[in-house]
C-alpha cells in the first residue's frame, strides 16, 4: 500500500428501525491520505465530512453505523496494514489517540471538566506508553511548551475552565500529537476561535505537522484555511465527493459547477458593495437526494442528463477528479 | 470552605425559627386538644381548668410558644404530657431505629439503581434498557404499602415466613435486627432505586453526548474508562442532589413502612403524638426532622464541591 490511509466506497448508514432500509447519510467515498500530506475536506454543514473522519477513527456517534462494503485501510507504524471497518474495539483503542489523533472544533467542550490538564495529557500517555508519573509530568510539560503555552508548569495544574478557546485547543493539539500519530484529523479546529487566534493555531499546527512528519486531514468549511494549510482537497456535497484535485487547481482549475459557486461566495475587501454571490437554492436533505446528480437543482449548467443520471467521480486530468457530466466525454453532445 | 459552612448554619437559624413558630400554630388551630384526650369529652369545667393550669395550656399563646422554644434553644424539648417521658432522650432512642432504616435502605437503592441506571444509558434502547425502565417505572409509580402487603403476603403464604414483629437494636442482636429490619429497607429501597435510576440513566445520556467523551475515546480509551472514569463523575451532581433529599425524608421517618413493621421509629412517634394532640412532642419531632433535613442538604451541598471542581465554596 503506497497510501496511508485508504478510504474505498465508504458509506454511512442511518438505521430507520428493521422496516425502513437505513439513510445514507455519506456514499461511495474514495480518499487516498499519503503520508505527511496535508489533506483539506472542504463542504458545508451537514454534507458528511464530520462524520466521514469519525468513520477512520471508529467513532461514529450513535446510532450511525458503517454501511456494508465499506473499507478504511491504515498503515501503521510497523508498516503493516490494518482494516479500521469492523476492527475489535481494544485494537481499535491501539490506534487511536497513537496512531491517529483528533482535535474538535469546540475546545471549551472537547476536555473533561472534573480532570486538570495534567490529569487529561497524562491519560493519553498512560494509554499507549509504560512511562512513571514523573516521566509523564516531564513529557506533558515540554509538549505544552512545543504548543507555545506560556507558564507551562501551572497550566498543568489548572482546570478546563480556567482556560481560554484558545489555549484548549493547544492542550488538544498536545494531547493529539503526545504520542506521535501517523496521521492528525483536525475537525474544524479553528471555527470555534476568534480570528487573530484562528491564525496562531493554524500557524502552530502547520508548523508541528513539519516537525512531527504527521499527515493532516482538515476538515473545512473556510476555504481561506484550506488555501492556507492543505496541499490536496476533497470537496463534499450531500454525503459525495464532487471534486478532488491540488489546491491549486481547486482555487485556479475549478471543474465542478458546485466547487465554483463556493469560490464565487467568498467575500473579499474590493468589492465591499456588491452584492455576495450566493447559489441559489437549499442542501437537499439527506433521504431525499434524487437519483440524478445531487447539485442538479441548483445548478445554473443543469442538463437533462444531470436529472436522470447521477454523474461517476472521473479523473479529468492527472490528481484532479470531479463529478460532473459537463466533463464527461461525449456527455454534453449527448445532451 | 469553614467559612461556607459557618454561613450556612447562620442562614439555619430562621428557617427553623419559621418552622417553630408554624409548627406551634397548626397544632393550636387543628381542632380537638390534649385535654379531651385525657379526661374524654364529658368532663368538667372544673376539671379540664385544672390540668390547663398543670400544663400552662392556660396562659396567652404568646407565653406558652416563648416557653417552648427557649426551652429547646438550652436544649430542652419539654414533657411529654401523655407520658410525662422526657422528649429529646424519647427522639434519639427513636432516631436510632429510623436511622438505621434510613441509611440500610438509601444504600439498598443505590447498589440496585446506580449500575442499572448506568448500564441502560450504555445499553440504550435495548431490551435491557427496556427492562430497566419498567423496573424503575415500578419502583416509582407502586405506592410503598402496596408492595409491602404484596411482599408480606408472598412470604407468609409461599414460604410460610413471617418478619418478626417488635424491636430489637442492633447492639442487642445484630441477627435479630438484621431480620427485622430488611424487609422494610429492602421495599423501601427499590421504592427510592426507581427515581435514582431514571436520574442516573438521563444524566449519563446527557454526558455521553458531550464532546469530552469523544475525546477520552479518541484518545484511546477503552469503554470502562470512558463511562466510568469520565462519564460517570460527570453524571453525579445531579444524582447526588437527589439522594441527598431522599436520605433527608428517610430521616424523617417514614410513617407507613414502620406502622407496618412495627418499628418504633420517628415518624411512628410524631403521628402517635399528633393524634393524641401530645403538643410537645408533636414539635419537638417536627423540629428535629427539620432541622436534619437542612443538615443532609448543607452536606449534599459540600459534597458537590468534592465532586466537580468548577464548584467552590470559597
Amino acid at each position: 500500500m503506497d497510501h496511508l490511509l485508504e478510504i474505498r466506497n465508504l458509506s454511512i448508514d442511518l438505521p430507520r428501525g428493521k422496516k425502513l432500509p437505513p439513510i445514507k447519510l455519506v456514499e461511495g467515498i474514495d480518499l487516498n491520505i499519503n503520508k505527511k500530506q496535508n489533506f483539506g475536506v472542504v463542504g458545508e454543514s451537514g454534507c458528511g465530512k464530520s462524520i466521514t473522519c469519525n468513520a477512520i477513527m471508529g467513532l461514529l456517534s450513535y446510532p450511525l453505523k458503517v454501511g456494508k462494503g465499506s473499507s478504511i485501510r491504515f498503515q501503521n507504524s510497523n508498516g503493516m496494514e490494518q482494516e479500521i471497518v469492523g476492527m475489535a474495539p481494544q485494537d481499535l483503542c491501539k490506534i487511536r489517540g497513537n496512531e491517529i489523533s483528533m482535535i474538535f472544533q469546540e475546545p471549551m467542550t472537547a476536555l473533561d471538566p472534573m480532570y486538570t490538564i495534567e490529569q487529561q495529557i497524562n491519560e493519553a500517555l498512560s494509554f499507549h506508553t509504560n512511562m512513571t508519573k514523573a516521566e509523564m509530568h516531564d513529557a506533558s510539560l515540554e509538549m505544552l511548551k512545543k504548543v507555545k503555552i506560556p507558564r507551562a508548569e501551572e497550566i498543568l495544574r489548572d482546570y478546563p475552565h480556567h482556560l481560554s478557546g484558545g489555549m484548549l485547543q493547544r492542550v488538544m493539539i498536545a494531547i493529539a500529537l503526545i504520542n506521535n500519530p501517523r496521521l492528525l484529523i483536525a475537525d474544524e479546529p479553528t471555527t470555534a476561535l476568534d480570528v487573530t487566534i484562528q491564525a496562531q493555531i493554524l500557524d502552530l499546527m502547520n508548523e508541528l505537522r513539519e516537525s512531527y512528519d504527521t499527515s493532516v486531514i482538515m476538515i473545512t468549511h473556510d476555504l481561506g484555511v484550506i488555501a492556507e494549510t492543505c496541499e490536496h482537497v476533497a470537496v463534499f456535497y450531500a454525503g459525495q465527493v464532487v471534486e478532488e484535485a491540488s489546491v491549486v487547481d481547486i482555487f485556479h482549475n475549478t471543474a465542478h459547477p458546485y466547487t465554483e459557486g463556493l469560490l464565487r461566495s467568498i467575500n473579499s475587501l474590493g468589492n465591499a458593495k456588491k452584492e455576495l454571490y450566493t447559489i441559489k437554492g437549499m442542501v437537499p436533505s439527506a433521504g431525499n437526494f434524487s437519483s440524478g446528480c445531487r447539485f442538479a437543482d441548483r445548478c445554473n449548467r443543469c442538463m437533462d442528463k444531470c436529472k436522470t443520471e447521477c454523474p461517476p467521480l472521473v479523473e479529468i486530468e492527472t490528481g484532479h477528479k470531479c463529478r460532473c457530466w459537463l466533463h464527461i466525454d461525449g456527455a454534453v453532445e449527448e445532451a | 470552605m469553614r467559612n461556607y459552612i459557618i454561613r450556612r448554619i447562620i442562614q439555619l437559624l430562621p428557617v427553623l425559627f419559621g418552622i417553630s413558630v408554624l409548627i406551634f400554630a397548626v397544632m393550636k388551630m387543628i381542632p380537638g386538644d390534649v385535654i379531651s384526650g385525657i379526661l374524654g369529652i364529658e368532663a368538667t369545667e372544673e376539671l379540664r381548668h385544672q390540668l390547663e393550669v398543670k400544663y400552662g395550656l392556660d396562659r396567652p399563646y404568646i407565653i406558652q410558644y416563648l416557653d417552648w422554644i427557649g426551652g429547646v434553644l438550652v436544649g430542652d424539648f419539654g414533657e411529654s404530657i401523655r407520658s410525662g417521658a422526657p422528649i429529646l432522650p424519647e427522639i434519639g432512642q427513636r432516631m436510632r431505629v429510623t436511622a438505621e432504616l434510613a441509611v440500610l435502605s438509601a444504600v439498598i437503592s443505590w447498589i440496585i439503581a446506580i449500575p442499572l441506571g448506568i448500564l441502560a444509558a450504555v445499553k440504550r434502547n435495548t431490551w435491557v434498557d427496556r427492562f430497566v425502565r419498567v423496573f424503575a417505572l415500578l419502583g416509582v409509580s407502586v405506592p410503598g404499602f402496596a408492595t409491602c402487603i404484596c411482599v408480606i403476603l408472598a412470604l407468609s403464604l409461599m414460604f410460610n415466613y413471617y418478619s418478626p414483629l417488635g424491636f430489637v437494636f442492633f447492639v442487642d442482636d445484630p441477627m435479630m435486627n438484621l431480620e427485622m429490619i430488611i424487609l422494610p429497607a429492602l421495599i423501601n429501597g427499590f421504592g427510592i432505586s426507581g427515581s435514582v435510576m431514571r436520574m442516573t440513566r438521563s444524566s449519563m445520556l446527557e454526558v455521553l453526548r458531550q464532546d469530552f467523551i469523544k475525546t477520552v475515546r479518541a484518545k484511546g480509551a477503552n469503554e470502562k474508562v470512558a463511562i466510568f472514569k469520565h462519564a460517570f463523575r460527570n453524571a453525579m451532581i445531579p444524582v447526588v442532589t437527589l439522594i441527598g433529599m431522599q436520605i433527608g425524608s428517610l430521616l424523617g421517618g417514614g410513617v407507613i413502612m414502620e406502622q407496618i413493621f412495627s418499628l418504633p421509629g420517628l415518624g411512628q412517634l410524631a403521628v402517635t403524638a399528633i393524634n393524641q394532640r401530645d403538643y410537645p412532642v408533636v414539635q419537638g419531632c417536627t423540629l428535629v426532622i427539620a432541622f436534619i433535613f437542612v443538615i443532609v442538604n448543607l452536606i449534599t451541598d459540600l459534597l458537590y464541591a468534592f465532586i466537580d471542581p468548577r464548584i467552590s465554596y470559597n
